[in-house]
C-alpha cells in the first residue's frame, strides 16, 4: 500500500497502469522469480541428461572428470560466490540511497564475472588443444571409454549455457551502471538492481551445482 | 448508487455506478492512429489483435496445406505431389498449426485481449514484455519460413531423432524457430501469472475470479513449467545437427528414446496449453447464454489446475511402442486415465449450468454446443488410446490423427471460435451477421465430422498415419474425408467473409450485447485505451445473474479518471475522508 510520504517521493518510474510503487515493485519481483523457475527447468533438462548418462556409465564420469582442473573450478566457484556478495551489497547500497557505493559494487561484480569468463576461456582452450572438442570433432585418445565424447558434450552444453548466462549478466550490470550514473535509482526505486541481483544469484547457484557434479566426482 | 459500508477494518471506499458509454467516440482503435503506433503499441488489446491477425494468417497457411494433403490422398497412389513433398507438407501443417496457431490462440490472442479487462486492470503487468513476446513470435515465424524455402522439413512436427539429426532439408532453422517461439510463450505465461496475482481490481478475490482467468492461470503455469524443457530439447537437437554432440544419436553413442522423453515432457503438457484456455472460454459462454450462475465454480476452477498438474505426469503414453519398460507403460497408462476425471467434472458442470437456464442460442453458444459434442468424442477416444493393449493396435494409425483433431480442432478451434464470436463485439464494437455465422458453424460441424469420423474407422482397420499412399480398400474413406475437408474450407472462407463484412458494415454492438455480468462487458465497446474510465469495484461473482446489473457497474468515486500516477496516489486519502 502507498506510504504516507509517497506524494513527496519521486514517481517518475511509476508506470500509469500500477496503483503505486509497491505494486510495481512486487509485480516486477514476482515476474523475475517466475523467470528463474523457467531457468531452473531449462537447465533441468541438461541435469536430467547428466543423470541418465551417469547412471548408465558411472565409470565414464569418473574417468572423464579427471581431465577437468579441480583447482581452477574451485577458484571460479569462489569468484562467483564473491560476486554474489557484491551484487547483494549493490542492492543494499541502492536501498540506502548510496549511489556511489551502488556503482562501485556493480563494477566489482562485473570484474569478478569477467574473471570467471577468463578462467573458463583458458580451461576451454586447454581442452581444445588436446582434441577434447564438442560433438563429432572430439579426437582425444586419453580416456579409455568409448562414450567419452558424450560426457564432454554434456560438459560443454552445461558450462557453455552457464557461460552465456554469465555474459548476459555482465551486459545487464553494465546497463545498470549506465542507469545508475544517470541517477535513475534511489531508495524509492531500485527494482532493476533488485531483480538483476536475483538473476545473478541464480547464475551463481547453477554453478554451485555444476562444480561438484562435473569436477568433484572421484 | 451504492455504498460499500463494511463496518470492520477501518478502510472504506466510496463507490458509485458507472454506466458504460454506449457508442464511444474515442476508443483504443482510434485513439492512436497510423501503422507505427500499432507496431510499437504496448496496449494489450492491440497486441491481442496483432496476434489475431498473425494466427489467422498461419491458420490459413496451415489450412491450405491440409487441403493439399487431403487432395493428394484422393487416390491410393500419387495424385499430384511426390512422396517427399508430401512429407514436408504434413510436417509443416503440423508444426504451423501447433506452434503458430494452437499455442498462441488461447493465451496470446483472446487471453491478451480479455485478461486485463476481466481483472479491471489498465494493462498487463509488463506491457513492454508483452510487445516483445509478439515480436519474438514474429522472429520465430521468420525462421520457420526460412526453413520452408531453404529445403523444407520432413521429420513430422515431433522432430524425432535420429531421423531429424540426419535427414536433409533445413531442420535447424525450424528447430531454432521453435526455440525462439518458446520464449514468446513463456513471456506471455509469466506476464499473465503476475497480472492475475498483482493487478486485480478492488473486490476481485480469488473466488470472484472469472473461470476464464482460472483457465488462463493454469495454462500459464504449464507454459512456464513445460516450455523451458522444450527449449533445451530443441537446443540439444540443434547442437546435434550442428556439432554432432551425440546425446540423442545412437550412431554417436546417444539414446533416441531420451529425446522422446524430453520432447513429450513438453509436448504433452503443451496440448493442455492449447485446450485449457478453451475450457475457460466455454465456461464464460455457457454461463452468459444460460443466464444462470455457473454450476460448481470451484470444481471448474480447480479442475483446470488439476489438468495442468496431471498433464505433467502422462507424457509416457506417447511412447508405449518406443521401448519403455512395461512397468512405466502401466504407470503412464493409469495416470492418463486420471486426466479424464477433471475433464469430466468440467463437462458435467457445464451441463448442470445449462439445466433450467434460459438458454439463448446465439452463435457463441452454438459453437459451445459443437465443442461439447466434438470434444467429448475426442476425450473418450483419448481414453481408448490411453489403454495399453488398445494403443498397441491403434498406435500411429489414423485413429490417433482423428482423436487429435477431435480434441484440438473439435475442442480448441471450436472453443476459440466461440470466444472469438463472443468477444468480437467487444473487440470491434460491431456485430456480425447472426444468420451467416450460424450457417458457417453448421457447415463446419458437418464438414468436420465428414473429415474425421471416417478416419477413426480407417485407423481401426490399420491405415497408418503419415503415409503417402494406401491400399485400395481405404479409398472411399479417404475420399469422403477429403470432401469433408473441402466443406470446412468453404465454411472458413464464409466466416472470413462475414467477419470482414461486420468490420466495415456491421451494426454497432453496444457495450453489452449479451447482457453478461462479467467485468469486461461493463465498459464501452470497443473499450477506451485504458479499459475503464474509473477504477472498477467488484462486489459480486462474475456469474451472479440473479443480481441486478447496477451492482456490476461500480467504481471508486474519484474526480479524475485515475490514469495518471500522481492522481492515483490520492486514492487512499479518499478512503480516510470516508472513514
Amino acid at each position: 500500500m502507498s506510504q504516507t510520504s509517497s506524494t513527496e517521493e519521486k514517481l517518475d518510474h511509476l508506470k500509469h497502469y500500477f496503483v503505486d510503487s509497491d505494486q510495481q515493485f512486487e509485480a516486477s519481483k514476482m515476474g523475475m522469480w517466475i523467470f528463474l523457475v523457467t531457468e531452473i527447468l531449462f537447465f533441468g533438462g541438461l541435469f536430467v541428461a547428466y543423470i541418465v548418462y551417469r547412471s548408465w556409465y558411472p565409470e565414464l564420469y569418473l574417468l572423464a572428470s579427471e581431465e577437468l582442473h579441480t583447482f581452477w573450478g574451485a577458484v571460479n566457484t569462489a569468484v562467483l560466490i564473491g560476486s554474489s556478495l557484491t551484487v547483494a551489497m549493490a542492492i543494499r547500497s541502492a536501498q540506502l540511497n548510496q549511489i556511489k557505493g551502488l556503482i562501485i559494487n556493480l563494477w566489482i561484480t562485473i570484474g569478478l564475472a569477467l574473471t570467471f569468463m577468463v578462467i573458463k576461456y583458458f580451461e576451454y582452450s586447454e581442452k581444445f588443444a588436446k582434441g577434447i572438442l564438442p560433438g563429432s570433432a572430439y579426437s582425444y585418445e586419453g580416456i579409455e571409454h568409448e562414450k567419452a565424447n558424450i560426457f564432454f558434450s554434456i560438459y560443454y552444453m552445461m558450462t557453455g549455457l552457464h557461460g552465456v548466462h554469465v555474459l548476459i549478466g555482465i551486459g545487464l550490470m553494465l546497463w545498470l551502471v549506465f542507469k545508475a550514473k544517470k541517477k535513475v535509482f534511489h531508495s524509492g526505486y531500485y527494482t532493476p538492481v533488485e531483480i538483476t541481483g536475483l538473476y545473478w544469484h541464480l547464475v551463481d547457484i547453477i554453478w554451485i551445482f555444476l562444480f561438484p557434479l562435473l569436477y568433484l566426482i572421484d | 448508487m451504492a455504498t460499500n459500508d463494511s463496518t470492520t477494518n477501518a478502510k472504506r471506499i466510496q463507490v458509485r455506478r458507472y454506466k458504460p458509454e454506449e457508442h464511444p467516440e474515442k476508443h483504443y482503435l482510434n485513439e492512436e492512429k497510423g501503422l507505427w503506433a500499432w507496431l510499437t503499441t504496448v496496449d494489450h488489446k492491440k497486441i491481442g489483435l496483432m496476434y489475431l491477425g498473425s494466427i489467422a494468417f498461419f491458420f490459413f497457411i496451415g489450412g491450405v496445406l491440409a487441403l493439399l494433403l487431403r487432395t493428394e490422398l484422393l487416390t491410393p497412389a500419387r495424385s499430384f505431389m511426390d512422396a517427399d513433398v508430401y512429407n514436408q507438407v504434413f510436417t509443416l501443417h503440423g508444426a504451423i498449426m501447433i506452434f503458430f496457431f494452437l499455442i498462441p490462440a488461447g493465451p496470446a490472442v483472446l487471453g491478451n485481449f480479455i485478461l486485463p479487462l476481466q481483472l479491471g486492470a489498465k494493462d498487463v503487468a509488463f506491457p513492454r514484455l508483452n510487445l516483445a513476446s509478439y515480436y519474438i513470435y514474429v522472429i520465430g515465424a521468420i525462421f520457420t519460413l526460412v526453413a520452408i524455402f531453404t529445403g523444407g522439413v520432413d521429420t513430422g512436427w515431433t522432430f524425432y531423432t535420429p531421423y531429424s539429426a540426419t535427414t536433409g532439408g533445413n531442420v535447424m532453422a525450424m528447430t531454432i524457430g521453435v526455440f525462439i517461439l518458446g520464449f514468446s510463450s513463456i513471456l506471455t505465461g509469466l506476464n499473465f501469472i503476475v497480472t492475475i496475482h498483482k493487478m486485480r481490481a478492488p473486490g476481485i478475490t480469488w473466488n470472484k475470479l472469472p473461470l476464464n482467468l482460472w483457465a488462463l492461470y493454469a495454462t500459464s503455469l504449464i507454459q512456464i513449467l513445460a516450455t523451458p524443457v522444450l527449449a533445451i530439447t530443441v537446443l540439444l537437437l540443434t547442437m546435434e545437427r550442428a556439432l554432432g554432440i551425440g546425446i540423442f544419436d545412437p550412431a554417436l553413442g546417444g539414446d533416441p528414446v531420451l529425446y522422446q522423453h524430453f520432447f513429450w515432457f513438453y509436448s504433452h503438457p503443451a496440448v493442455y496449453i492449447m485446450i485449457v484456455p478453451g475450457f475457460g472460454i466455454i465456461s464464460e459462454v455457457i454461463s452468459t447464454f444460460s443466464r444462470k450462475i455457473i454450476f460448481g465454480y470451484w470444481a471448474i476452477a480447480l479442475s483446470s489446475l488439476a489438468i495442468a498438474f496431471i498433464g505433467f505426469l502422462v507424457w509416457g503414453h506417447h511412447m508405449f511402442t518406443a521401448g519403455q519398460s512395461s512397468l512405466a507403460n502401466m504407470v503412464f497408462s493409469f495416470l492418463t486415465f486420471l486426466v479424464g476425471i477433471p475433464t469430466g467434472i468440467k463437462i458435467f458442470n457445464w451441463l448442470a449450468t445449462m439445466y433450467r437456464g434460459s438458454i439463448d442460442m446465439k452463435t457463441p453458444m452454438v459453437y459451445a454446443m459443437v465443442f461439447l459434442f466434438l470434444f467429448t468424442i475426442g476425450g473418450f477416444t483419448g481414453i481408448m488410446l490411453g489403454a495399453l493393449s488398445v494403443d498397441i493396435h491403434l498406435h500411429d494409425t489414423y485413429y490417433v490423427v482423428a482423436h487429435f483433431h477431435y480434441v484440438m480442432m473439435g475442442g480448441m478451434v471450436m472453443a476459440f471460435l466461440a470466444g472469438l464470436h463472443y468477444w468480437w463485439p467487444k473487440m470491434f464494437g460491431k456485430m456480425y451477421s447472426e444468420l451467416w455465422a450460424k450457417v458457417s458453424c453448421a457447415l463446419l460441424f458437418v464438414g468436420f465430422n465428414m473429415t474425421f469420423l471416417p478416419q477413426f474407422v480407417m485407423g481401426a482397420q490399420g491405415m497408418p498415419r503419415r503415409y503417402f499412399n494406401y491400399i485400395d480398400q481405404f479409398q472411399s474413406f479417404h475420399q469422403f474425408s477429403t470432401i469433408g475437408a473441402y466443406v470446412m474450407g468453404v465454411a472458413f472462407l464464409l466466416m472470413a467473409g462475414y467477419m470482414l463484412h461486420s468490420l466495415i458494415k456491421g451494426k454497432p454492438a453496444g457495450s453489452n450485447p449479451w447482457g453478461s455480468r462479467a467485468l469486461e462487458w461493463q465498459t464501452s465497446s470497443p473499450p477506451e485505451l485504458h479499459n475503464f474510465h474509473h477504477t472498477p469495484v467488484v462486489i459480486n461473482g462474475p456469474y451472479d445473474y440473479h443480481k441486478p446489473m447496477s451492482e456490476f457497474q461500480l467504481g471508486i468515486v474519484s474526480s479524475h479518471n485515475g490514469h495518471h500516477a500522481e492522481e492515483t496516489v490520492s486514492v487512499p486519502k479518499s478512503e480516510k475522508e470516508q472513514a
